[in-house]
């Protein structure tokens, strides 16, 4: 038992309910604890960050509760990368969003520290009904967040969101209720235990229910026919907020990765490998989709948006080839493409801000202020997200290509990620060009000075793929061991071993 | 009472599902709180229906689960305050459009075109 697992949960928690009654405290009060709320977070993110790097399990259960009979929080490798990914990332958000974007509404600083309570949870969770409580809370908060900010563009595309999760949710609930009917567990190691041993016509029934979860992450990571609220969605999100939203869709993506490797996983017995061979055609499609989108897209926030989706096909393509070394370097590529997205959406928005009315449409308009400093970064975001040397996307891009096996596979692996990689850089080169490069004659209103903290953050966020491609070596080496950790299920079992307190001795 | 019940589940969910494919808010609101009644249901039952048993093994020959009834009052709980939430939000799609049409507008797109100005001007 280690009490410091509750940490990440317990800090935005705390921090969330003291917001929530400061609603009417000065604006300066507010942002200084809400801060301090997520600096505390990180740091705590990084104890169990270097806690897990030894690579053993461990779990903390709620009450006593010997699992599989109580709720249970595990720490692995994998979730304290998670809990360190999403900590950095609201971080850099939330200094952006003391820049103005958190006014006009109270309870922002609220809704956004629940948004990390609900992420942390369902990093943290070993058990399966407790990952769909973590979703809904999660959801919730993103509901409000989604909707935060003035003008109705955001009406349609909440709703859509809201509408489609809330159907996902139930369809949770119905792959829950079958998993239980037949294992009597949803604890995850008890299932990893429970399910090999599952047989005749409950096999049908376990394996319908996989399924279904496979569409319930599926809508949550945006795979291809569940994709089309995405760009929508994000592009009309406050900047701020759109950029918290680049690890939303990584929760699905993460909630793959622990389930269909874990119990559905190599000792599965019947049911191993399920649903892989759909995962992997699915996700090469969401890439060239994405691609496409990209291509099409009026706006640079839009494009950003789409960015989103591709690096999804390419983060399950590289998943589901289902060896060590694809998920090992689909966790770098999450590092990389995550950060990266943020800051992207984070330079779109400063864009936006200093060309007056033609805001982020990539169209033609007079010469905007700032114009070194902003092309700087979004040359940097965009390299780095197209995959080119010498940023951490190229080689993140790499060790996905290499991962693959010669054979069919590699064919379409290849092809598909290099031809979609070639083409989001077309993308990039034709939004970039038109925005900064050809400019009119005329005056845009000058916006001001961009402030320290939003040129900081955005800056920051985009620069991290920099330090990524610096400290490739110690990444590289957790993200070998951690995809090892995740191959070898029979150690995550021993949790269910994890004496007590009280019985320790 | 296991066929009374499927039939429950099946009718709350196939009227759900009809209803959240209509194209207006209010039809999609009921049929989402439909369609979560029927998951209730369903959650229900994966303990297995037992009628006179108790939850304590060795107190009876036949024995319930208790762990379905948790489950399913934490999805009540959720599910309620998602429906409050969707009712505001749809509520607020009929004052931003004047239309309670899911997409915001009709295949007119007169009052969609609206919207845009108004947003414009009020920036």
């Amino acid at each position: 038992m280690n009490h410091w697992l509750t940490a990440p949960i317990l800090i935005p928690l705390l921090g969330g309910i003291l917001q929530v009654f400061m609603g009417y405290a000065p604006i300066s009060l507010r942002r200084t604890l809400a801060m301090t709320t997520t600096v505390l977070m990180l740091v705590s993110a990084i104890v169990l960050l270097v806690l897990a790097d030894d690579g053993s399990y461990r779990a903390y259960a709620f009450g006593n509760w010997q699992p599989p009979f109580g709720i249970v929080l595990v720490l692995d490798r994998l979730a304290a990368l998670m809990l360190v990914l999403t900590a950095t990332l609201a971080l850099f958000c939330h200094i952006y969003s003391i820049g103005g974007a958190d006014e006009g509404n109270r309870q922002f600083h609220a809704l956004f520290l629940f948004q990390l309570l609900g992420l942390n949870i369902a990093f943290l969770t070993g058990d399966l009904f407790n990952l769909f409580v973590a979703f809904e809370v999660l959801l919730i908060a993103s509901y409000g967040l989604l909707m935060h900010g003035t003008g109705t563009a955001r009406t349609v595309p909440g709703l859509h969101y809201v509408v489609l999760n809330l159907a996902g949710s139930s369809v949770f609930l119905i792959s829950v209720g079958m998993i239980y009917s037949v294992t009597g567990t949803l604890n995850m190691a008890d299932l990893a235990l429970q399910v090999p041993k599952v047989s005749g016509e409950n096999l049908l029934i376990v394996k319908a229910a996989g399924m279904m979860l496979l569409v319930v992450f599926g809508l949550k990571a945006a795979i291809l026919p569940l994709c089309f609220w995405l760009p929508k969605a994000y592009a009309n999100a406050t900047a701020p907020v759109a950029a918290l939203f680049a690890v939303m869709t990584k929760v699905g993506i993460y909630a793959i990765l622990r389930v269909y490797t874990l119990i559905f996983g190599d000792q599965a017995g019947e049911l191993a490998g399920l649903g892989m061979d759909w995962l992997f055609p699915l996700a090469l499609i969401t890439l060239a989709m994405g691609v496409i989108g990209a291509l099409g897209s009026e706006s640079l926030k839009t494009l950003v948006a789409w960015q989103v989706i591709i690096s999804v096909g390419t983060l399950l393509a590289a998943m589901s080839l289902g060896s060590e070394a694809g998920t090992s370097a689909a966790l770098f590529y999450l590092l990389n493409t995550t950060w990266v997205v943020g800051g992207l959406f984070l330079v779109a928005d400063l864009i936006s801000r200093q060309r007056g009315t033609a805001r982020d449409r990539i169209v033609t308009a007079p010469r905007m202020h700032n114009r070194t400093f902003l092309s700087t970064l979004f040359l940097i975001g965009a390299v780095a997200a197209a995959g080119l040397p010498p940023l951490g996307g190229f080689f993140a891009k790499l060790l996905i290509l290499q991962a693959a096996t010669p054979g069919i596979q590699m064919a379409w692996l290849w092809s598909v990620v290099l031809g979609g990689g070639f083409f989001t850089l077309i993308a990039y080169s034709r939004a970039g060009s038109i925005v900064f490069w050809r400019t009119v004659d005329g005056h845009v209103q000058d916006p001001g000075k961009l402030s320290g903290t939003v040129s900081v953050s955005a800056g920051a966020l985009v620069a991290l793929s920099v330090v990524i491609v610096i400290l490739a070596g110690p990444i590289t080496r957790y993200a070998d061991a951690t995809a090892a950790q995740l191959h070898n299920s029979d150690a995550y079992i021993e949790i269910l071993k994890t004496p007590m307190v009280g019985e320790e001795n | 009472m296991e066929l009374a019940f499927a039939l429950a589940i099946g009718a709350l969910t196939a009227s759900g599902v009809y209803l959240l494919l209509r194209a207006r808010t209010f039809p999609v609101v009921i049929g989402l709180t439909l369609l979560s009644y029927g998951v209730n249901l369903f959650l229900f039952s994966s303990g297995r229906l037992a009628t006179g048993g108790q939850p304590i093994i060795g107190s009876t020959s036949q024995y319930s689960d208790p762990l379905p009834q948790a489950l399913v009052l934490t999805a009540i709980v959720i599910g309620f305050a998602m429906t409050a939430f969707v009712v505001v939000l749809a509520l607020r799609n009929l004052a931003d459009n004047e239309d309670d049409h899911v997409d915001g507008y009709q295949s007119e797109p007169k009052s969609r075109k609206k919207t845009e100005d108004a947003e414009v001007s009020g920036k």
